[in-house]
């Protein structure tokens, strides 16, 4: 966030002020868990910190790298909570497998093998959870990685809601590969492999009962084959790949042009929101680009690749809707921007915290 | 999306600008009511495409923002009891009282819950008949008439476990007391649209007439907005103070009959205090005689609460449309939508926030100062 204080507030006066009421801040809030500011605040004010020198520096990515003799593994774990468990597009279930699979992904990295750990409450559906684990086991395949190891925990009535799953992911980086969130440079062009906010409106309208269930499903999928065609294509000029999931494609750029210290142009009229989640947004008062996805990637890309990566992507099934939706430019801010349908400008700023609808 | 994309047209957006820039010929201040009109032009960043001498103002239409502060923490005081399932609509939950807020005490273990509807409040109530449901029923008229039916109903199915904490605001007479304050300089109104959906304009005519400013009632996509403004635009540089309808699709001068006769039913006219501005005389709903035991506030004791406005805060300017928020001290500084003073901060249709959320800044203030 680049505001400055309004001019004829000096730092000494904003210092002197008296001390602030403050909300209660001492205590976790849903929005810590949105993957937007408070989430990135409480890593950085408390999880980081209190891991002391145990925590590795450098810039925060999907998935660590880890040189082994000259090979480069990447290792990514994922947590899944969804509510409601089954949605239309998928369940917790191929969800914890894809959100792990996709982390490594965004890392260039391919699936070698995958974790499952279930923390499960007493008195859950066995067959509930047979389904569940039917479903891991049937995106695990479809993947090509295998589930090697894993865990099982039973918590007591009301110590924690069904089921939640923790999947952990090991990769091997494509030899080519090299995205890093600190990559993206002045001149180069942004990519979206498909529609955004499918995935959060759905498993919204379906807690909230608004009646278009039918009419909308998760883009929950895999998206490593696609990057391991990109990969081929444009090498290192992937400068920066990320799923946006949870603070949707606003928090996801956000982090980019502040890790990489640019500012991202957007283009409202480019960036493809199907018409249900539009509708859907409209409705709750949220904002497409804070929706979550499990099935797009966002790749930040050197110009001379642009056109020949678009035209690939669009002939695979996770991409057939690539596009570009805005550029890396110069400026005094990190920050991302959107040209407006009236022709003005707006900062594109991150998710704060929990996406509450509005009243009207 | 069909009856969305129509009223997003880049094309004849930019022609109304050009005719609104071609109907200007002197200074004007027009003022939005509607939180979701100020949200529209902050986002789209029409306020920054009109002619210089044509100024928006951000009027007090936002129902989270100027629900008083004592409402708030007495729906703090009533969500921390352990027998109280509080239901409210989301961006309440998040604005400051005194001492704390709902999404606070959620996480210290109350049983705060969003609802989309008051319905959901009263379904609540049914399923858990061992719980008290209290439904926080706040906004203009635009949300009366579904909150009424919620209490109407659970009159009928003799519902002793459900009660709502009642904070309706009106629009007409906060209008009214705009334009009685000698510092107000608006020179005409954009009327919020969907409170004209429910109530008709009826009542906006003698306003218009009295103090002789033109009235537009207006819808919230960046067409209707700018339409509204091009209508005000040519009644001030023709004289003329009329009320004119520009969202014709959804409205009728006489509104909706049968949400009027539901808020009658069920509420009664009652001053009311408005967060930030002061009491505003018969611009509140309260619980009709008939309907009295729903009230939460009598339900449950709450009296004896004193509240405390954050000295920095100017939220009640900003509502009245005296200062824009980058004239606060405490805008981006101390006060920002992650950890807001003042409810205009919390609601994403709140001035504050709206201005925070689309970057504005030092930029804001350079462009205000030069226009006024």
């Amino acid at each position: 966030m680049s505001l400055e204080a309004p001019p004829g507030t000096s730092a000494a006066l904003v210092a002197n002020a008296c001390p602030v009421p403050r909300v209660e801040s001492e205590r976790v809030l849903l929005g810590h868990g949105s993957g937007g500011q408070l989430s990135a605040e409480l890593l950085r004010e408390v999880i980081v910190p209190a891991l002391g020198k145990a925590a590795r520096s450098g810039a925060m990515e999907d998935g660590a790298v880890i040189h082994v003799d000259s090979h480069d593994l990447v290792m990514s774990t994922d947590s899944f909570v969804v509510n409601p468990r089954f949605f239309a597009g998928g369940d917790i279930g191929c969800l914890a497998v894809h959100g792990t699979v996709n982390d490594l992904a965004m890392m260039g990295a391919m699936p070698i093998a995958l974790t499952l750990a279930l923390v499960i409450e007493e008195g859950f559906p066995i067959e509930e959870l047979r389904t569940i684990c039917e479903s891991v086991g049937r995106a695990a395949t479809a993947a090509g990685v295998p589930v090697v190891t894993g865990d099982t925990k039973v918590v007591g009535r009301g110590d924690a809601d069904g089921i939640f799953i923790n999947t952990a992911g090991l990769g091997s980086r494509l030899p080519a590969a090299r995205p890093s969130a600190t990559r993206a440079t002045i001149g180069d062009v942004v990519l979206l492999s498909g529609p955004i906010g499918l995935h959060g409106t759905t498993v919204m309208s379906t807690r909230v009962g608004l009646g278009f269930e039918s009419d909308i499903a998760s883009d929950t999928q895999p998206l490593h084959r696609l990057v391991e065609l990109m990969v081929a294509i444009a090498g290192d000029a992937i400068h920066v790949m990320r799923d946006p999931t949870r603070g949707g494609l606003a928090s996801a750029l956000n982090e980019i042009a502040q890790t990489s210290g640019v500012q991202i142009c957007l283009d409202e009229d480019t960036i493809p929101v199907p018409p249900t989640v539009a509708a859907a947004c409209e409705i709750l008062g949220l904002d497409p680009l804070h929706v979550a996805n499990e099935g797009c990637l966002v790749a930040i890309v050197a110009p001379e690749f642009a056109g020949d990566l678009i035209a690939a992507m669009q002939q695979t099934p996770e991409g057939r809707e690539a596009c570009a939706i805005g550029h890396v430019t110069d400026a005094d801010a990190t920050r991302v921007v959107m040209s407006t349908l009236v022709g003005s400008r707006r900062i594109v700023d991150m998710l704060i915290g929990e996406q509450l609808p509005r009243i009207c | 999306m069909k009856y969305v994309d129509e009223y997003r047209d880049p094309i004849l957006a930019k022609q109304l600008i050009v005719e609104i820039n071609a109907a200007v010929t002197r200074p004007w201040s027009l003022m939005e009511v509607c939180g979701g009109q100020t949200h529209t032009i902050v986002r789209q960043g029409i306020d920054d495409l009109l002619p210089a001498g044509l100024r928006m103002v951000h009027g007090p239409g936002c129902p989270v923002c100027v629900t008083p502060l004592e409402l708030i923490d007495k729906a703090c005081a009533i969500a921390a009891r352990p027998d109280v399932i509080f239901t409210s609509y989301g961006d309440m939950l998040r604005v400051p009282g005194s001492h704390t807020d709902l999404l606070s005490l959620k996480a210290r273990g109350s049983d705060v819950r969003i609802v989309y509807s008051p319905m959901d409040a009263l379904r609540m109530a049914i399923e858990a008949p061992d719980r008290q449901v209290v439904f926080f029923a706040v906004g203009f008229e635009t949300t009366a008439p579904a909150n009424a039916m919620a209490v109407i109903q659970a009159k009928e199915l003799g519902l002793r476990n459900f009660s709502v904490l009642v904070s309706h605001v009106l629009v007409p007479p906060a209008m009214t007391a705009l334009l009685e304050d000698p510092e107000c300089g608006i020179d005409a109104f954009l009327a919020a649209g969907h409170v004209c959906t429910v109530m008709g304009w009826r009542e906006y005519e003698p306003i218009a007439e009295k103090y002789h400013v033109p009235i537009v009632v207006t819808g919230f996509e960046p067409l209707d907005l700018l339409e509204g403004i091009l209508m005000a635009v040519r009644q001030l540089e023709a004289g003329q103070a009329t009320v004119e309808n520009q969202y014709i699709r959804a409205v009728q001068r006489l509104g909706n009959a049968h949400a009027q006769e539901a808020i009658s039913r069920v509420f009664a006219v009652t001053d009311r205090t408005w967060r930030g501005v002061g009491s505003i005389p018969r611009s509140g709903l309260t619980l009709a005689a008939d309907y009295a035991q729903f009230d939460a506030t009598t339900r449950f004791d709450v009296g004896g609460i004193e509240t405390a406005e954050h000295p920095a805060c100017i939220a009640g300017d900003i509502l009245r449309g005296v200062k824009v928020p980058t004239d606060c001290t405490a805008y981006g500084t101390l006060c920002t939508p992650r950890l807001p003073l003042g409810a205009p901060m919390v609601s994403s249709e709140g001035t504050c926030a709206a201005f925070y959320n689309a970057g504005r800044g030092r930029q804001a203030v350079a462009a205000s100062t030069a226009r006024s």
